[in-house]
């Protein structure tokens, strides 16, 4: 009897609930699934089986000719993604801070001016950008692209960390002026030590953004200097020669590792970051 | 240790806003313990703030000892703070929370470790310095917020109401210990209340602001027994002063005030200095432990009424009893084994020379030889004038 009352019942709504979630789940993956197939397939097995068939005969070609091709394009995206994510993570934690911390006269109209530079599309900015680019003499060049990157995400990475830090008391400031520690004192001795999850909200933000980026990319950057995401594209529409399906497919698997890579671990500290300061501890 | 004088401080945060602090005069000893009081908004923070150069003053000058710091950044004042909120250093343990000024203010970590030793010892937090202070309990933060005060050893103090985070009984620990502490080590200390029973407590000297202005300064006694205004009055004292409108009429060429409680009337004949009192429209102040029970032998000799107890409200240590006189509601505080029943009734008697007077208009006190007269004066005006 007991059993019975602390086990639920297997009831019709819950039979329903599991079988829509089963769906569901089936669906996200299957897009997956058939990319992970295909890429270890020959290119026969693709022409003879259908999708979702298990390859005949494993093999990793479709991987090392893929690595091969975008190699150096995927080394070109660490080159762009790094700095970037670095750079206007490290800006935005300090404009964060002076938009918090240390209001002036009009921060409040700056970081709502700021904030457009989160709404704005990125085609409207194309011309300009390029413009700037060629007097600064950074067009076709990874830096370029670091460039713009950093200018693009720093209205993204000031709000985050604005609005992390207005949770933080201000007391703690006032303290610490009081005990004699200045401006950069204060930010790397007090407020940089409570900023984890936020950093790591930023990190993956700017990770994902950057990486994944394509239209910066193939607009401000040409031949050698192209990111990941531009060498994907310009090899599976290529119109020479055969479709090589198991490449393609095994290209963008490597295309979209590193971010997935991310996301599985520092993922708990975005789901923490996003929500931080939204209870008071 | 350092005197602390504010000379006519005046703040305003921009040309047509009114005025945050206007004309702001006090001075401390050295030593001293200074308590800044009134209502939210009344400015005290602000004033607070100010002295520690958090904000700047738009007038006047902050003295501490001989030297102007009113230009002066914080650190550069040698002030240490205790906030509402504790503002501990989340991330840094308990030691390097009290190291942090010590080390910024590059400290030979010898005299750091020192330091830090006597005033967890000061505080018996030595067990806790390891922790983060998330770990610690309201009055264990409250603790160490005061020893990363102490440890830096400054010319002023400044808490800013340290002890309103605190559940009411380890409020009252605290604030016997805080006055403990201040008796041993002679600090000059500035604290900001809005709880009158730690201003009245804790005190040498008592500002009781509003509206930006002091409205008196001088010892917790004078404001207690000489409140400058209504407004002094009705804020220190708890039950608060009872407040009696009237008109005070001239019988047999005294003054007097008639107090009316529906079942009796009685005159109550003025004592102070009664030039231009008459036919005035007042307010008549008298605290609730002036009014006592009419006593057999004493009788005769002050002026008492008879009254019909409305409710009671027993305290423990007191009954306070609340009768009708002239239409305003009236607290007594009455001994606890004094237990009326409501409707009963009771003969009150006054002491006609505790009674203060208010302008009905202003709420200035009125009855003092000169209005200008410094509060010390005050109490001897009125025991003149009782003869």
């Amino acid at each position: 009897m007991t059993s019975l009352a602390n086990k639920p019942a297997l009831s019709l709504s819950r039979v329903a609930i599991y079988a829509v979630l089963i769906i569901a789940v089936l669906l996200y993956l299957v897009p997956l699934v058939v990319m992970l197939l295909t890429s270890f397939k020959s290119p026969e097995d693709i022409g003879s089986g259908n999708l979702l068939s298990w390859p005949t005969e494993v093999t990793a070609i479709g991987w090392i000719k893929a690595w091969a091709t975008v190699k150096g394009y995927f080394w070109n995206s660490f080159l762009i993604t790094v700095p970037a994510v670095l750079i206007s993570t490290t800006i935005g934690a300090l404009n964060g801070y002076v938009l918090s911390m240390w209001r002036f006269r009009g921060s409040q109209l700056f970081f709502g001016l700021l904030l457009f530079g989160c709404f704005l599309p990125f085609q409207t900015v194309l011309l300009p950008a390029s413009f700037t680019l060629g007097k600064m003499g950074l067009a076709n060049t990874t830096t370029g692209l670091v460039f713009i990157h950093v200018v693009y995400g720093l209205a993204f990475t000031t709000l985050f960390f604005r609005n992390y830090y207005v949770s933080i008391p201000e007391a703690l400031v006032k303290a610490a002026r009081l005990d004699g520690a200045g401006f950069f004192t204060i930010f790397r001795r007090i407020i940089l030590p409570m900023s984890t999850p936020i950093i790591m909200v930023c990190l993956i933000w700017q990770f994902t953004q950057i990486w994944n980026d394509f239209l910066f990319g193939v607009v401000f950057s040409s031949g050698d200097s192209q990111p990941i995401t531009v060498a994907l594209n310009n090899l599976v529409n290529t119109s020479t020669g055969a479709k090589e399906y198991n490449v393609d497919m095994a290209a963008a698997m490597i295309a979209g590792l590193p971010t997935l890579l991310v996301y599985v671990v520092a993922g708990k500290y975005f789901v923490r970051g996003l929500t931080a300061g939204a209870v008071k501890g | 240790m350092a005197t602390l004088e504010l000379r006519n401080v005046n703040k305003t945060y921009g040309a047509g806003l009114p005025d945050t602090l206007k004309n702001i005069e006090l001075s401390i000893k050295e030593g001293e313990f200074l308590i800044l009081v009134g209502p939210s908004g009344c400015g005290k923070s602000t004033l607070m703030n100010c002295i520690a150069g958090l904000e700047n003053i738009t007038g006047g000058a902050i003295m501490i000892g001989d030297q102007d710091v009113s230009g002066m950044s914080p650190k550069d004042r040698d002030i240490a703070m205790v906030f509402q909120s504790y503002a501990l250093y989340p991330t840094m343990s308990v030691r390097e929370n009290i190291e942090f000024g010590l080390k910024i203010r590059k400290m030979p970590q010898a005299d750091i470790d020192a330091e830090v030793a006597r005033v967890a010892k000061l505080l018996q937090i030595e067990h806790l310095l390891n922790r983060k202070p998330g770990q610690l309990s309201g009055g264990q933060q409250q603790r160490v917020a005061m020893g990363r005060a102490l440890a830096r050893r400054p010319k002023i103090y400044l808490f800013d109401e340290p002890l309103s985070n605190l559940d009411a009984k380890l409020r009252v620990e605290m604030r016997t210990e805080m006055k403990l502490m201040h008796q041993r080590l002679k600090t000059t200390t500035v604290y900001v209340t809005h709880d009158q029973i730690e201003a009245m407590t804790l005190g040498d000297k008592v500002a009781v602001m509003k509206d930006g202005i002091i409205q008196q300064f001088g010892t917790p006694k004078q404001i207690y027994n000489d409140p400058a205004n209504l407004f002094v009055a009705s804020f220190i004292g708890s039950p608060p002063m009872n407040f009696i409108p009237l008109r005070l009429q001239r019988k047999d060429g005294r003054l007097v005030a008639l107090l009316d409680s529906g079942q009796a009337r009685c005159e109550l004949p003025m004592s102070m200095n009664d030039a231009g009192l008459e036919d005035r429209e007042v307010i008549l102040g008298l605290r609730p432990e002036q009014i006592v029970l009419a006593s057999g032998d004493a009788a005769g000799l002050l002026p008492t009424i008879r009254a019909e107890v409305q409710v009671t409200e027993p305290t423990g240590p007191d009954t306070l009893v609340f009768v009708t006189l002239n239409e305003s509601k009236v607290c007594c505080r009455l001994a606890p084994d004094i237990a009326p029943a409501v409707g009963e009734t009771l003969t009150l008697q006054f002491d006609p020379a505790k009674v203060l007077l208010f302008d009905a208009k202003t709420g200035e006190r009125l009855g003092v030889l000169a209005p200008s007269q410094s509060v010390e004066n005050m109490g001897n005006v009125t025991r003149l004038n009782r003869n």
